[in-house]
């Protein structure tokens, strides 16, 4: 895959943008590959479309680079780069129809013949026949869709998409990412995509980074991402997981022995991220099998007791929550296989896993147990 | 639609009485009336009466009376006599229109989109003048223009004016005391528009290959085109009928048609040539006010 020449990669090296004393974006440095869909995970509010705005020019960085291939863009006026925006705010001209909008950058580049090109974008965005209204006359999903086509005409080198679905239904959605993800792999483009949708995330983008307070907290393929976090925000942000605060102990014969609240369990050391000192054990809640007692724990298995406090039943699967000894509740989802047994409210139950499907980070000393996922918008305390 | 459609035909709302519904349908027309009472008093009487008058016997005077004698000739005669007046009117209020916009948008732009915190302190500066009277203001603009002035000397001292040159009594002394006195009425309405401009938009335009130049034909000028049409109406109208600033920065050079009629009612009497000529200019001012707003097309303003 190593190229020798990045022919248009689109690096970003140690970008700052600061407001005031208030760092958005913080000493941002990576590399997005031609023609690959990378996707931008965040919590709102931890800088993605500023990120974006100064890749797009329309935010000068108050330090670092953006760089096209070999040429450093960073001072380039946004109207000279190869760069294209789908905007969070939609940013339609109310004065114009929507053919005009969605013409309006080839116009600018002067190509005179436009009428087959948005004729064929409008339809791709499902909008046939809405040229002639105006921007005000549309619902918040259609204008959603016409940015994307306004954007998506000019086949730019780079195109920026900030949140480009978040206003329509779910089979919509499926439909457009469909669509996106062909246009993106026919055309080479490379897409940088802000998304609050892990889901659209994980099927989409090829690498997929989380942002956190302006700084890329992990960045890869998705299912690395998943599978083994490298901290506990991202361990809680995409997905859910189970992290009991404890100690490691150092590793001995592939496994890192851990003491959490008394008990001792072990992690394969390649699946550690630390292996003396304060950690987290994580386990994501589908990793778990919730049985009736110790007994029925497979050899080899690690396990913890408690009672089952609350049990949703959400159709594919069961959501249960465990109460531990120490008073932690832990998450475990059993699928809704038919194999599985229903465990009743108010019971004891035990929760056993593989070692291998747990994973080991390393912990802040003050750091407890941490089980709710990271909630992207912050949720009124009881509404 | 289809769901609301036969809960309505199934349950018929109950007819409201009809007194109320009687008394609904009158009150924007009772809320209408003071305001048409007072327009018909101090507008319509007036309209009508010089309309009369400007058809009267020319050959009357205030001392003998006027005849009614539909002399419809008031007219062509003086328009033949005051044409030059009439043109120059025109002339220099469009002159004043070009100059204040030059001054005007750029400043609209900067206080609408650049001043931040600045803003209502400049919208003030700019409504300030006002606060004193515009005869005043002109006064004051005649100092300022004045052959012994420091304006001039600086100018004679850069060669920018003949040794002998001078400012006052001039055409341009006379564009530019319209172009001040009514600037703000342009400014404001433009303001109003350039205020509502979504900054994000023209974001959008850069991002969409559109050049500075473009970014602002494109986007900000037909967005603010509202505010442009308005200001530049109550700024063109009142401009071309005034006849201060040709009274004190011009002379009889410079008279407009506004100094005409100014002198048919109150120097020389004549009624009936004050009546037609105003009724002249009226007409004008409609001819060249609907022949924009056509070109301007904007629906908003009517
Ligand atoms: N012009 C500005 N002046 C001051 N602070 C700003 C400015 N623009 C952004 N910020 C701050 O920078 C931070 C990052 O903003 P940004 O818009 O990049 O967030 P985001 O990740 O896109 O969030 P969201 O998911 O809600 O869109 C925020 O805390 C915001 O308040
Ligand atoms: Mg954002």
């Amino acid at each position: 895959m190593a190229r020798e020449t990045p022919a248009g990669d689109l690096r970003l090296a140690n970008l700052t943008r600061r407001f005031g004393v208030f760092t958005a974006v913080d000493d941002l440095s990576l590399t997005i590959e031609q023609g690959s869909f990378f996707a931008l995970l965040g919590a709102s509010g931890c800088g993605k479309t500023t990120t974006l705005r100064m890749i797009g020019g329309l935010e000068e960085p108050t330090s670092g680079q953006v760089l096209l291939g070999d040429r450093d863009i960073t001072r380039l006026r946004p109207y000279k780069r190869p760069v294209n925006t789908v905007f969070q705010s939609y940013a339609l001209f109310p004065h114009l129809t929507i053919f005009e909008n969605v013409a309006f950058g080839l116009r600018r580049r002067g190509i005179r013949s436009v009428d087959d090109e948005v004729t064929r974008m409008l339809s791709l965005v499902q909008l046939d026949g809405y040229g002639d209204r105006r921007p005000a006359q549309l619902s918040g999903g259609q204008q959603q869709r016409v940015a994307l086509a306004r954007a998506l005409i000019n086949r730019p080198q780079v195109l920026l998409l900030d949140e480009p679905l978040g206003a329509l239904d779910l089979k919509l959605r499926r439909q457009m990412q469909i669509e996106l993800k062909r246009i993106q792999t026919e055309v080479g483009i490379t897409f940088v995509h802000v998304t609050h949708d892990q889901e659209e995330a994980m099927t989409m983008a090829d690498t997929v980074a989380v942002m956190n307070a302006g700084r890329i907290e992990q960045l890869g393929p998705p299912a690395d991402l998943y599978e083994f976090p490298a901290t506990a925000f991202v361990a809680n942000f995409l997905g859910q997981s189970n992290l009991l605060a404890g100690e490691a102990t150092g590793a001995g014969g592939g496994d890192v022995a851990v003491t959490a609240h008394g008990t001792r369990f072990s992690v394969p050391a390649g699946r550690s991220r630390a292996d003396h000192g304060p950690v987290h054990l994580g386990v994501r809640p589908e990793k778990l099998i919730l049985v009736g007692s110790a007994d029925q724990v497979p050899a080899g298995h690690q396990h913890v007791t408690g009672v089952v406090t609350d049990a949703s039943y959400v159709g594919v699967s069961t959501q249960y929550l465990l109460r531990t000894g120490w008073g932690t509740e832990l998450s475990v989802f059993a699928a809704n296989s038919g194999t599985s047994t229903p465990v009743a409210v108010g019971s004891e139950a035990v929760a056993y896993w593989d070692p291998r499907h747990a994973f080991l980070l390393p912990r802040d000393a003050a750091d407890t147990d941490r089980t709710s996922p990271v909630l992207d918008e912050p949720v009124g305390a009881s509404s | 639609m289809t769901l609301l459609a036969p809960t309505r035909a199934g349950h018929p709302p109950p007819a409201p009485p009809a007194a109320r519904s009687g008394r609904r349908r009158l009150l924007p027309y009772l809320l209408l009336l003071p305001g048409a009472a007072w327009l018909l008093i101090f507008f319509g009487v007036p309209l009508v009466q010089l309309a009369s008058a400007s058809l009267y016997d020319p050959s009357g005077s205030l001392s003998t009376g006027y005849a009614m004698t539909w002399a419809v000739g008031n007219y062509p005669d003086v328009l033949q006599a005051y044409w030059p007046q009439f043109l120059r009117s025109f002339g220099y209020a469009g002159l004043a229109l070009v100059l204040a916009l030059l001054l005007g948008y750029p400043l609209a732009y900067a206080i609408a989109q650049k001043a931040g915190r600045w803003k209502n302190l400049l919208l003030v500066c700019v409504v300030a003048p006002m606060f004193t009277s515009f005869l005043v203001r002109t006064l004051a603009w005649k100092t300022i223009l004045s052959d012994n002035g420091a304006l001039v000397g600086l100018l004679r001292d850069v060669h920018l004016l003949a040794p002998d040159g001078r400012l006052l009594a001039t055409p341009f002394a006379v564009v530019l005391g319209l172009t001040y006195n009514f600037l703000p009425f342009l400014v404001l309405p433009l303001y109003a528009s350039l205020e509502r401009l979504d900054p994000r938009l023209l974001e959008a335009a850069t991002d969409l290959y559109a050049s500075p130049v473009q970014a602002f034909r494109r986007v900000t000028l037909p967005l603010s085109m509202p505010g442009l049409v308005a200001g530049t109406l109550l700024f063109f109208i009142p401009a071309s009928g005034d006849y201060i600033n040709a009274e004190l920065l011009g002379t009889p050079n410079e008279y407009m048609i506004g100094n005409v009629i100014d002198s048919a009612f109150l120097v020389r009497l004549d009624y009936p040539q004050g009546a037609a000529l105003s009724f002249l200019l009226m007409a004008a001012i409609l001819a060249v006010v609907f022949g924009y707003l056509r070109r301007a097309g904007t629906e908003e303003v009517l």
